[in-house]
């Protein structure tokens, strides 16, 4: 017996919507196998997980504030991934967009003006736009692998920011902890509500993730971004141009990624230290794909994402289990859900396998022996169509 | 492991191959109308024919890639069915690509190995590699990174992984394509040496002269049929070429020209590098379409038509602006909004992926070509750019009914309409603009004779309302049928179209065959 795929006639919509839901449940029931192994009991492990935090208002505005960073840069790579870029370095645009958004604040500490909070935003996303850059440039310039060059340049934000918070920016009131001062009142984004975490960062998320549905769905740029992401020829046939469109998926999605940066920044460390980079970058690729591409699902998808956060925490405590469980949460999310899309353009059918021949040494000539697997790498290799 | 056992057969035994009344139909096509074919040992045998002509079908055929519908295929007299390639390598039947299969980053001696069981030892494939090429004359370090090597280089390596096998018949699919003069030269020595040692090559090639040089037996095919069998050193390059064009054929009986002294585009000395290795050079071109008429660019494929189709609709833009003159603007640095936004109008080759996006509706397809040339019609918004998707559907619903689009669904992915009807959508998008200037290449190609009827007339009405038409077509009839003035690409070269009337097939065979280069000026 093996499992064969068959190409489906078109796409199928019964599955592109069933298959986010697919993964959650096969992630669920890896999860429950996992807390088995770890020896824990499995549902209630589960519960503590992703049902407890709901109950807590504390812990659903914490899913909010996690959920703010998350939409803002899964909207902006939905944009990249559709028109075929692959941005893995969103976690150095959120960063260095962090830094570029302190840098008002950190230089100009005095300054107290309406103006400051708008300028600081726009200089984070300038920031996280800028950092985007330079994979695109290489890509488009040069041909190299953005997901190289944009994974690498992580690495190379997150020392930058802690050398800089360490350094020229450390405050020198801080006890020599690493962090930038404070910043003053009009550099930070203000409370949903009094005394809350949740910020203003959470309006804008929705409002970006409004913002760049209706630019997907209904413009021509949008347009413009399916059709390079399907086909770069057809999209070159339309006089869309494959470079012009790498450029601005990066510097879209950087810009997002900076924006996120900043409001965290500012609205709720509220100066720049050294704990910016949560990984949050990382998370929102699987929150994009799970959302399945659609800001408006991706909304929803950066809540689940949240609240494994936030449940993360709370099994840490009242389960002992380490707060990585949570990242193996997410990385197996990112699994199934583009294990999951498989359904979407293929059906599964169980097969019988002919009874496979035992031929230990290889006679070319001899016309009954079919091997299977030289056959199997054959096709790889590409003879087979 | 090369065995010279079967050198002395007599010259009139079984034949190594035969076809016997092989038919294979997609669809509505008849890709294979009963072919009879045969190959002797020992014989380097030619598969001539047009794009299209089923040449490829006919060889996945042997080769075990596609099942026949009807007919038989014999090897040493005896009836095989071929399900799959591994089974025709079982059987003694190599083939080598034209496109390669390998793998930049891995060794030669591994990409070799990966056609064998994964419990072939790796240095026994490296001797072999090396024993063989050096056998063969074809020089070849197994160990050397594919990446590293030259277009050349790396055919030997398809060369020998299939020669490891063992083959009797050898299947090469035009081999020099990507061969320089001297890599050809060492090719074909290779070639007479395989022959010499009793094995049979199926060598399928649009470069006449080296068919004549090489081979003793040719097959020529048209339009899915054997039209002739013949020895190719027997005959001239142009008597090939007429007949893998059809030149006994009736000549089509030419209407009235509608042709004004309006010139609307005119290609002034233009000129494009090859951007890669399988592409061709545009050398020097120069040409006027007048208003009115129809210009038929015959031509075999992969003589620079992609690249000169290209190069008009400004998807490659020139590096000089009165290179390409559309209505008077010289449009040569402009891409092809601009061009469509003067009137110009585009068809390429390929529906799928190149002229539709295959997942996307027909609306949007519509939009794809046609968003800027029709952005008061199809955009609101201003500058946002808003996609007017009542505005699109209903022009989509227009061409449909005038072209006659079959369709299963009221807006359907490209992908889902059959060949014909896509083709259908795909001019009449163009059409429905009422282009000042139409370039279309190949408007019929692989689609139903009903289509295609429709197509041509459409082309014809669109010169005779007063538009100018460049058609690219590898299909004669066609370009005799629809065109007033016929030119003929030969190795990135046009020749000066001439009035159809003046021109026989013959002529065209001629010119095709590269005949102009050498001391014609027409």
């Amino acid at each position: 017996m093996r499992l064969e795929l068959q190409k489906r006639a078109g796409a199928s919509t019964l599955f592109s919507i069933l298959s986010p839901f697919i993964a959650l449940v096969l992630t669920l029931v890896a999860g429950a196998i996992m807390f088995v192994i770890l020896g824990k009991p499995p549902l209630a492990s589960l519960y503590t997980y992703f049902v407890e935090p709901l109950s807590d208002p504390w812990a659903r505005e914490q899913i909010l504030v996690k959920a703010t960073p998350l939409t803002l840069i899964a909207v902006g790579l939905a944009v990249c991934f559709r028109s075929g870029n692959w941005n893995i370095g969103a976690e150095g645009q959120y960063l260095i967009g962090g830094m570029f958004g302190a840098m008002i604040p950190v230089l100009f500490n005095d300054w107290n003006s309406p103006i400051v909070l708008p300028l600081i935003l726009i200089m984070g996303m300038l920031g996280g736009a800028l950092y985007g850059l330079i994979p695109a440039f290489l890509k488009s310039r040069f041909g190299t692998n953005e997901i190289l060059t944009s994974l690498m340049l992580v690495y190379v934000a997150q020392q930058f920011v802690d050398w800089i918070v360490r350094g020229p920016w450390r405050n020198p009131q801080g006890m020599g902890f690493p962090g930038t001062k404070k910043f003053n009142e009009s550099a930070i984004l203000p409370s949903l509500w009094q005394h809350a975490d949740a910020h203003y960062g959470a309006v804008i998320a929705l409002v970006a993730a409004i913002g760049v549905w209706f630019m997907l769905a209904k413009t021509t740029k949008g347009f413009e971004v399916t059709v390079l992401g399907q086909s770069p020829r057809a999209g070159r046939f339309a006089g869309f141009s494959v470079k012009n469109m790498t450029i601005f998926a990066f510097l879209f999605s950087g810009a997002m990624a900076g924006l996120a940066g900043i409001s965290e920044v500012s609205g709720s460390v509220e100066k720049l230290d050294d704990k910016l980079s949560l990984g949050y970058g990382f998370t929102a690729i699987i929150v994009a794909f799970l959302g399945r591409l659609n800001p408006l699902g991706i909304v929803a998808a950066a809540l689940v994402l949240a609240l494994s956060y936030i449940g993360g925490e709370a099994a840490q405590i009242s389960l002992g289990v380490s707060d990585r469980a949570a990242r193996v949460f997410q990385g197996l999310l990112l699994f199934f859900v583009l294990a999951c899309d498989t359904l979407i353009h293929y059906r599964v059918r169980l097969l019988r396998t002919p009874k496979k021949l035992s031929g230990k040494t290889h006679q070319p000539h001899s016309p009954s022996q079919v091997d299977t697997a030289k056959a199997k790498v054959w096709n790889q290799v590409g003879h087979g169509n | 492991m090369v065995s010279t056992q079967h050198i002395d057969e007599p010259i009139n035994a079984v034949p190594l191959l035969e076809a016997r009344g092989i038919t294979k139909i997609f669809g509505t096509l008849k890709a294979n109308d009963n072919v009879d074919f045969a190959i002797q040992k020992s014989e380097i045998h030619a598969l001539l024919g047009e794009n299209g002509a089923g040449k490829s079908t006919l060889v996945k055929i042997l080769f075990g890639s596609l099942q026949q519908n009807e007919g038989v295929v014999l090897w040493n007299g005896e009836t095989v069915s071929v399900r799959s390639p591994s089974e025709a390598r079982d059987l003694g039947i190599g083939m080598v690509f034209q496109h390669f299969s390998l793998f930049e980053a891995l060794t030669v001696a591994e990409n070799i190995a990966l056609s064998f069981d994964a419990n072939t030892p790796l240095d026994n494939i490296a001797t072999r590699t090396r024993d063989l090429s050096q056998q063969y004359g074809l020089p070849l370090d197994p160990d050397a990174v594919v990446g590293d090597l030259s277009v050349g280089e790396r055919q030997r390596v398809e060369i020998i992984r299939c020669l490891m096998q063992d083959p009797q018949l050898i299947i090469l699919d035009e081999p020099t394509s990507v061969l320089t003069p001297q890599e050809a030269d060492t090719l074909f020595e290779t070639l007479f040496r395989l022959r010499d040692e009793g094995r049979s090559i199926l060598y399928i090639s649009h470069r006449l002269e080296e068919v004549q040089r090489l081979c003793s037996a040719a097959t020529i095919m048209r339009h899915g049929k054997v039209v002739d069998a013949c020895d190719p050193r027997q005959e001239t390059a142009g008597s090939l070429a007429s007949k893998m064009v059809g030149a006994e054929i009736d000549e089509v009986v030419h209407r009235e020209s509608a042709a004004t002294d309006k010139v609307v585009l005119q290609l002034n000395g233009l000129n494009m590098p090859s951007t890669h290795p399988f592409a061709v050079a545009l050398k020097d071109i120069n040409l006027t379409v007048n208003a009115g008429e129809v210009v038929g660019i015959a031509g075999i494929a992969g003589n620079g038509q992609g690249e000169l189709f290209g190069a008009i609709s400004g998807e490659d833009v020139s590096t000089n602006a009165n290179a390409v003159v559309i209505d008077g603007h010289a449009v040569g640095l402009k891409n092809i909004s601009e061009r469509r936004k003067i009137g110009g109008a585009f068809v390429p080759e390929e529906r799928l992926g190149h002229g539709a996006v295959p997942a996307l509706a027909l609306s949007d397809n519509m939009y794809l070509a046609r968003h800027a040339s029709d952005s008061g019609d199809f955009q609101s918004g201003g500058s946002l750019k808003v996609i007017a998707k009542n505005a699109i559907k209903n022009a989509t619903k227009r061409v449909v009914e005038a072209m006659d689009v079959r369709k299963s669904a009221e807006n359907p992915p490209a992908a889902a309409l059959s060949g014909g009807n896509l083709q259908k959508f795909v001019v009449g998008r163009e059409l429905d603009r009422k282009p000042v200037f139409l370039l279309v290449n190949q408007p019929t190609w692989g689609v139903d004779a009903g289509a295609a009827a429709h197509i041509r007339q459409a082309l014809i009405d669109l010169a005779a309302s007063g538009s100018a038409v460049l058609m690219i077509s590898q299909d004669l009839d066609e370009i005799f049928e629809v065109a007033d003035r016929i030119a003929v690409m030969a190795d990135g070269r046009l020749s000066q179209p001439e009035p159809t009337a003046r021109m026989s097939r013959e002529r065209v065979g001629l010119l095709m065959s590269g005949a102009a280069e050498n001391g014609e000026a027409a």
